[in-house]
Parts: C-alpha cells; sequence; structure tokens
C-alpha cells in the first residue's frame, strides 16, 4: 500500500526527513513513532501529496508521489486527519462531512448513507444537526475521523489522532481505530502514545529524522539487550538484597517493594543461579518470572542512541 | 480545471456568511446606503437649489455618487475574503480542505466567487435602487432620463467586477501574513484607497466619463493579472502549510 525509498524533504538548510525507506502493507496498522519535531507530520505530508519531496520516491495506494497526474487521484482514495481536527464550527456534523463528501464527488445517496453509518458508528447521529462548536473534544476528534471516512478510503493517514484529549475522550478515539482495524483498513498512525502503538499497531517505526528502526512491537521488544528477571518475595529485607548482591552483582539488583529486579544476558541459564542466591540469603520466593522491556523502554533507547549518534 | 469543486466551495463558503452579521451588515448596509441615500441627497439639493440651474452640475455630481459603488466593491470582498481564507486558517481547517482531491486553482477560485458572487450581486441590488431613485428624482431638472447610461454600465460590469477581483488577490496575499480575520480585513483595506482619491478627483473636476471609465478599468485589468500570478503563488499548497503564519 505505501512504498517509500530513501524519501527526503529539506526546508532551505533543514533536513526534516532523511531518506526514510519503509513498507506498509494492505490491512495492516502501521505506528510511526518519535519525539516532537521528528519529522513524522512531514513524512505524511508528503505521503499524502500535501507537500512536495526533496528527493528519493514513494508510491502511495499506486499513485506516484510527486507525479502530478497521480495526485488528485491518490487523494480520492486516501483520507489525511492532520493533527488540528479543523471543523467548520459553526456548521453541524452532518453539513462538514457531507462539504467533504461533495468535495470527493459522492453521488448524493452513497454520500448520505455514508454520514448516516458513520456518525451512528461514532455515537454521534442523535446531535448531526447541532452545531459542532457545542462538542465536546472528544466527540469533535470522532466527527473529524468521520470526515477522513466518508468517501470511504482505503488508506488512513492519522496525526496523532488522541493528543490533547482526556483520558475518556482518547479511549473513545482509541476504541474507534479498533473498529476501523477490524475492517481491515490499512492505517498510517503518527503517535506519541507508545501504550496505544502497543494496543492498535501491527508494526511501529521510531523516526527522527532518520528512521531508526521498523518491526512489529514484540520483535522490537525481544531485540533489546535488556531481560529482567522479578522476584516476588514474600519479604524483603537490607540484608537479604545485600547478600543477594554481593553474590549475583550490584549492578544488576536492583528492588523495589517486595520484588527484586535482576538484569539477565541468558533466562535460561542464571535463573536457577538467581533462585539459589535469593534462598541462600533466606529470602522466600513467591514467584519467579522474566519480564520483556516495555516498548517505552525500546523506544527511549533507540532514540537517545540516535541522539548520540555523530 | 473543475468548476464544480471551485463552486462546491464557493457554496459552502457563502452558506457559512449568511450566518455572520460582519458579512452580512457591510453586504446589505452599504448598496442599500448609497442606493437609497445619494439621491434622497440628490432630491435634497434639487429642492433647495432650483432645479433648472443645477442641472448643468448635476450629472458630473451623480456620476461622482455612483462611483461609490465602486468603492463598495473593494471595500466588501476584503471582509468575506477575509474571513474565506484567514478564518480557515484560524479554525485550522484548510489542511483537511487541501488533503481533498481538489486542486489549489479550484481552492481559490472557490474562495475567489465566495466573495465576488455576494459582492457583485449586493452592488448591482443597489445600483438598480439607485438608478431608479435617481431618475425619479433629477428627471424634472434634468428634462431626461438619466439612467441607464453608458458610465454605469461600465461601472456595473466591468469596472466593479475588476475592482472586486483586485480587493480579493489582494487579501489572498495579505492571508498569508496575517493570523486574524481583523488584521486581514485592515490591511486589505489598504486596497480601495487609490479608489477613493479617484473619488475625490471626479469631485473637484475629474470627468467619470465612459472613456476615463474604461482607462480605470484598463488599469485594474493589468493590476489583476499581475496580482493573479502573485496570489497564485502564494495560494499553493505547501506554501500555506509550511509557511503561512
Amino acid at each position: 500500500m505505501i512504498h517509500a525509498e530513501k524519501l527526503t524533504k529539506r526546508f532551505g538548510d533543514l533536513t526534516a526527513v532523511d531518506g526514510v525507506s519503509l513498507d506498509v502493507e494492505e490491512g495492516e496498522v502501521f505506528g510511526f513513532l518519535g519525539p516532537n519535531g521528528a519529522g513524522k507530520t512531514t513524512t505524511v505530508r508528503m505521503l499524502a501529496t500535501l507537500i512536495s519531496k526533496t528527493s528519493g520516491r514513494a508510491e502511495v495506494a499506486g499513485c506516484e508521489i510527486g507525479k502530478e497526474a497521480d495526485e488528485l487521484k491518490l487523494r480520492q482514495q486516501i483520507g489525511v486527519l492532520p493533527e488540528n481536527v479543523g471543523l467548520y464550527e459553526g456548521t453541524s456534523a452532518y453539513q462538514n462531512l457531507e462539504y467533504f463528501g461533495h468535495l470527493h464527488q459522492m453521488d448524493a445517496s452513497t454520500l448520505r448513507n455514508n454520514i448516516e453509518r458513520l456518525l451512528r458508528m461514532m455515537n454521534l447521529w442523535e446531535k448531526k444537526d447541532d452545531p459542532v462548536s457545542t462538542f465536546s473534544k472528544g466527540m469533535k476528534q470522532k466527527v473529524a475521523i468521520a470526515r477522513t471516512l466518508v468517501h470511504d478510503p482505503i488508506l488512513l493517514f492519522l496525526d496523532e489522532p488522541t493528543a490533547n484529549l482526556d483520558p475518556e475522550a482518547a479511549k473513545m478515539v482509541r476504541d474507534v481505530i479498533l473498529e476501523l482495524k477490524k475492517e481491515n483498513r490499512t492505517i498510517f498512525l503518527n503517535t506519541h502514545n507508545l501504550d496505544e502503538a502497543q494496543r492498535i499497531c501491527d508494526r511501529v517505526g521510531v523516526l527522527r529524522t532518520r528512521l531508526v528502526t521498523v518491526g512489529s512491537v514484540e520483535a522490537l521488544r525481544s531485540g533489546f539487550s535488556r531481560k529482567r528477571t522479578v522476584v516476588r518475595l514474600q519479604r524483603a529485607s537490607e540484608e537479604l538484597v545485600t547478600a543477594v548482591k554481593s553474590r549475583l552483582g550490584k549492578e544488576r539488583v536492583e528492588l523495589s517493594g517486595d520484588q527484586l529486579f535482576v538484569d539477565v544476558e541468558d533466562p535460561a541459564r542464571e535463573n536457577p543461579d538467581i533462585a539459589e542466591a535469593v534462598v541462600a540469603a533466606g529470602g522466600r520466593i513467591i514467584e519467579l518470572s522474566q519480564v520483556s522491556p516495555s516498548l517505552e523502554e525500546v523506544y527511549l533507547k533507540l532514540v537517545h542512541e540516535e541522539e548520540a549518534a555523530p | 480545471m473543475r468548476f464544480s469543486q471551485a463552486w462546491t466551495i464557493a457554496r459552502h463558503d457563502m452558506g457559512i456568511f449568511r450566518h455572520r452579521w460582519g458579512i452580512m451588515g457591510p453586504l446589505i448596509g452599504l448598496p442599500l446606503g448609497v442606493g437609497i441615500g445619494f439621491p434622497l441627497l440628490v432630491s435634497y439639493i434639487i429642492a433647495t437649489n432650483g432645479g433648472s440651474s443645477f442641472a448643468t452640475y448635476l450629472p458630473q455630481l451623480i456620476n461622482a455618487f455612483s462611483f461609490w459603488f465602486i468603492i463598495g466593491a473593494g471595500a466588501l470582498p476584503t471582509t468575506i475574503a477575509a474571513y474565506g481564507i484567514v478564518g480557515e486558517k484560524v479554525e485550522k481547517s484548510l489542511e483537511p480542505l487541501l488533503s481533498t482531491p481538489t486542486t489549489d486553482g479550484e481552492i481559490l477560485l472557490g474562495k475567489t466567487l465566495a466573495a465576488l458572487v455576494p459582492t457583485i450581486l449586493a452592488i448591482w441590488a443597489g445600483s438598480v435602487l439607485f438608478q431608479g431613485l435617481i431618475d425619479w428624482a433629477s428627471r424634472g431638472a434634468l428634462g431626461y432620463l438619466y439612467y441607464p447610461n453608458w458610465e454605469m454600465s461600465v461601472i456595473l460590469f466591468l469596472l466593479a467586477p475588476l475592482v472586486c477581483l483586485y480587493a480579493i488577490e489582494f487579501c489572498v496575499l495579505v492571508s498569508a501574513r496575517v493570523t486574524d480575520v481583523r488584521s486581514a480585513q485592515q490591511f486589505a483595506g489598504i486596497t480601495f484607497a487609490p479608489l477613493i482619491f479617484v473619488y475625490v478627483a471626479g469631485e473637484i473636476g475629474f470627468s467619470l466619463d465612459t472613456t476615463n471609465l474604461l482607462y480605470i478599468s484598463g488599469i485594474f485589468v493589468v493590476l489583476d493579472l499581475a496580482l493573479f500570478l502573485v496570489s497564485r503563488r502564494t495560494f499553493h499548497r505547501e506554501e500555506i502549510l509550511t509557511r503561512w503564519k
């Protein structure tokens, strides 16, 4: 659905996106992660033909980016939800959607049906004639998502869809995205929210002007070198921790409540030694388990490594 | 360039403007004021000065008053275009609009039509009143019906649309540099300052006859073309998304 090769965007001397190459398959939810100013929005704008590329090439939904003849055809097939919802506040939800349907040259009956289906899906049908200015932030975001979908696009670009929303509204929007995922739509999701990416995305890419890595959340986590064993104790004491540290190494052991965290490289080989050390120090083990690093840990490590790189 | 896309945008914008008193007030008030106020003034002047003695100067006075329709054509669209472009910029609705299968030219044409059509219709409606009432007020003094005439035809069908386009294109340029509707209106207000000079010139002896009106129209054709080229470059989606304040 999306194929990009060394896609680059420069604004004068500033390189906003540097040689991004990636592929997004049909029906996939692809999360694009990165700190502010990493180039996520610029990448989406290039792929959605809103701005030109400086170099590289990209093909989206079979259309070549930068080829003028293909651009209108592409914008007919995609839906873009910008970071700012940009609704016409003085008009109703229905009118907002109707306007965009007309701009996509939809026939009247299909447009009517789509608007009704989408507003019902968003639980906004009862409020279809209310001015958007009277809506909450979450409701406005849902209207904006409905607007993005009104012409039945095959590919969606969602730029920070839950940013600036309260937790309840953010959940409401996430549920909508999960619904869209069930409909097998291809979604390109720019997000800061790693928990969101972990729950929704099939694969993620980490961008910091350059694409740092791409892969499934699980693959990224398992590829992360830091593994930890958690030992839940009946009761932890200073003496016990000191004794365990002296056997396993001071740097590797960390106490949090009644849980000991021990850095390991090969859990199968090292966990029996850990259990033996704890028991020898007088500890009573309730549970011993392995934890994978969170996506947040992986993300922070990758971003910091990229920052430190020359 | 698909006119249907541009017309969709224009219709949508006009639908929004209908509910804004800041736009509808001047759009109704100015042509109505000129259309009724000046004929009443002419009627009063004839009544107080005596018709026949004043008949020589009357056409010049009426022509000067009719020039207010040109000033209106320069002033009214700035309010509408400011709302149509800067208003969208403030509400951040330009990016979703640019994401639709619509070209920059179609959007610009739509925005232009949204400001041009109501302004010209309002000017024409006001001029119908103006011409009818002037004829009613001046027929006795002049001994003939002053309107319709060629001067008014040039004003309504040539100069007013040209001035209107000039004001809209200027507003597009201003829109890229300001962050609120009021500033856009104030900056764009500069556009009709030259028209005021022409009006004052008319009052002190410069004849606003058909020939001179055609000359002024020629100047506006050149200005419109120049501004069109610059505003077309300014109203470019990449420029809007990355450079507009």
